[in-house]
């Protein structure tokens, strides 16, 4: 049996009783976890400590798995957006959207040129709320807390956008198959032209309450290192691989909801520590307000949803006074809708990376297989190597700098 | 797309046979079945050769397919990516109902460490040669594989949901 099979506290027992042997030095066991304010989720860390310097650790996942990829094959197709809500619930509206785009690709449905910007203006809306989230947390877990309470009023800002168009703020169960389930209201859009014209000043003034913060440097350059390589073998996506220096952004690599009609910038790091990683999620944020405000300038007239009676529900006077309506918004909440026997992979870029959906129909009311790529299952099984040999509260700068989700991370 | 699909499947017959068939174009991606036993040749291939540059695992999941044949129950799906010709391709390698076992590819791809860990959490898949295959998201403790088709979604021993409390028995209902 291969060491690495045995619970780790009996594997670092053995450990620690040959160094005491060998040099006299008394190696520790840690918990870090699960459930610790510097976490930011449920997750556990068994760190082996010499001291305050971490020599070695072991992940232990699973606290708050839900099941879903099990759920979902016994639910009917309208039903699983509210499952990817809770998976990365920092940036809902991207995992809704991203669902919808995965169905619309296995149902052949094109969607109007006003939904495709409308998705863009609230995904990009929803990534600025994350990073709002994971760059201010950095700031709290290095020890700035005026930063976050500062831009955290931002944050709340965008979840009234969400829940004028939607109704809710964090679980959003946004849009519908084809499209959104009812157009912006005016107050909407002044609503996020108000955010649009506020917000940018704030960003400023906490980029200049970090970036040449000198403990603040401190605490982040050279902390949890990972090299462009490496990091791309681990499976790193997102912003955390663009600190890496590689510009990989499926937003560009493989434009999905007409990404391809707007000008904007990757931003890339180049040493792929926790700086970097800070430095590219502010870049990040100015670029989705630039693609924004140009889906604003651009947004065409036009119909707030596709024109496919078989999957979108009617509106409800219809329902009540025609026959055709009846017979559809029976046949769809049923779960009766004609589903091709077919395959797809749809990617979207997430807030932390690559959000894949990989959904195999088998014709009936529900998946055969849906499976999600979630870029923190993926890339969060590195940092026990990327922080080896560093101490103890780097270890916690870098977790909370690689934006690991635990809603995302255990599905 | 600089690297056409063609490409692909003739320098995979050249080099492969048999080994490699059922060639399809599904939506965006291009997909195939490796058969099992040679799944690490083909992704080392994949990756290295010069033209096909396969250098990204982008996912990598398990199917359970209840009403096949017995010797393609269970299927492993690998998605790899080009990055620089921006070509994806879908690999399924079908394994039997007694015995699923497949090589691991973590000696290609460090990333598919957790995910190997979790298609063998889910769906019992051995991956021969892993270096830590143990229950990654549920608990140790547990004995059966719950993506498998069989295993039902809710406990059938909940008291609950019983009929009888909701003023109806199996007979009357």
């Amino acid at each position: 049996m291969s060491d690495l099979l045995l619970p780790p506290e009996l594997r670092y027992a053995d450990i620690i009783k040959q160094r005491q042997n060998e040099d006299g030095s008394e190696l520790s066991i840690l918990n870090l976890g699960p459930t610790h304010p510097a976490t930011h989720g449920i997750f556990q860390n068994i760190l082996l400590m010499d001291g305050e310097r971490i020599v070695d650790g072991e992940a232990t996942v699973g606290y708050i798995h839900r099941a879903f990829e099990k759920i979902a094959e016994n639910r009917p197709f309208y039903q699983i957006t509210p499952l990817t809500d809770r998976m990365n619930y920092c940036s809902a509206p991207i995992n809704n959207m991203g669902w919808w785009m995965t169905l619309e690709k296995a149902l052949n449905i094109e969607v109007p040129k006003r939904v495709q910007y409308m998705r863009v203006i609230i995904m990009e809306l929803a990534r600025i709320a994350d990073h709002i989230i994971c760059n201010s947390v950095l700031g709290v877990d290095t020890g700035a807390l005026t930063g976050f309470l500062y831009v955290f009023q931002y944050r709340e800002k965008i979840y009234e956008i969400y829940e004028e168009i939607c109704g809710a703020r964090l679980t959003t169960n946004m849009g519908r198959i084809g499209g959104f389930e009812r157009d912006w209201s005016p107050l909407a859009f002044k609503k996020i032209d108000d955010f649009l014209e506020e917000f940018p000043a704030i960003w400023s003034e906490f980029e200049n309450l970090l970036t040449r913060n000198r403990i603040f440097m401190d605490r982040t350059i050279d902390v949890g290192p990972i090299s462009a390589e490496k990091a791309m073998s681990y499976g790193f996506t997102g912003p955390n691989l663009r600190a890496t220096g590689v510009d990989y952004d499926i937003r560009v690599m493989q434009p999905y909801s007409s990404y391809e009609d707007f000008e904007f910038d990757i931003p890339v790091g180049k040493s792929g520590d926790t700086y970097d990683r800070f430095c590219v999620r502010n870049g990040e944020v100015w670029e989705s307000l630039k693609i924004i405000k140009q889906a604003l300038a651009k947004m065409p007239e036009g119909p707030f949803h596709a024109d496919v009676p078989d999957y979108y529900l009617p509106p409800k006077e219809d329902v009540y006074n025609t026959m055709e309506g009846l017979i559809y918004h029976f046949k769809i909440v049923m779960g009766e809708i004609p589903v091709p026997v077919t395959e797809v992979y749809h990617p979207v870029e997430g807030g932390n990376g690559e959000l894949g959906f990989y959904l195999i129909t088998d014709g009936s009311r529900t998946p055969f297989r849906l499976h999600f790529r979630r870029p923190c299952f993926i890339y969060y099984q590195a940092f026990n190597e990327m922080v080896q040999g560093q101490m103890l509260s780097d270890a916690i700068a870098t977790l909370s700098s690689l934006n690991v989700i635990a809603g995302e991370l255990d599905a | 797309m600089a690297l056409e699909t063609s490409v692909i499947q003739t320098k995979l017959v050249d080099k492969f046979d048999t080994i490699v068939t059922d060639f399809v174009q599904q939506h965006d991606i291009f997909a195939f079945e490796v058969d099992a036993t040679s799944i690490i040749e083909v992704m080392q291939f994949l990756r290295d050769d010069a033209t096909l540059r396969f250098n990204f695992l982008t996912d990598l999941c398990g199917i359970h397919y209840p009403d096949a044949t017995p010797d393609k129950q269970f299927a492993v799906v690998y998605h790899m990516h080009n990055w620089r010709d921006n070509v994806r391709i879908r690999i399924k390698c079908f394994l039997n109902a007694e015995n699923p076992e497949i090589d691991t590819v973590t000696s290609l791809f460090l990333g598919a460490n957790w995910q190997e860990r979790e298609t063998y959490d889910f769906y019992g898949i051995t991956f021969k040669g892993h270096p830590q295959l143990k229950r990654i998201l549920n608990m140790d403790e547990m004995t059966s594989f719950p993506m498998r088709k069989e295993f039902p979604l809710e406990d059938g021993g909940r008291t609950d949901k019983d009929d009888r409390f909701f003023g109806r028995t199996t007979d009357n209902c």
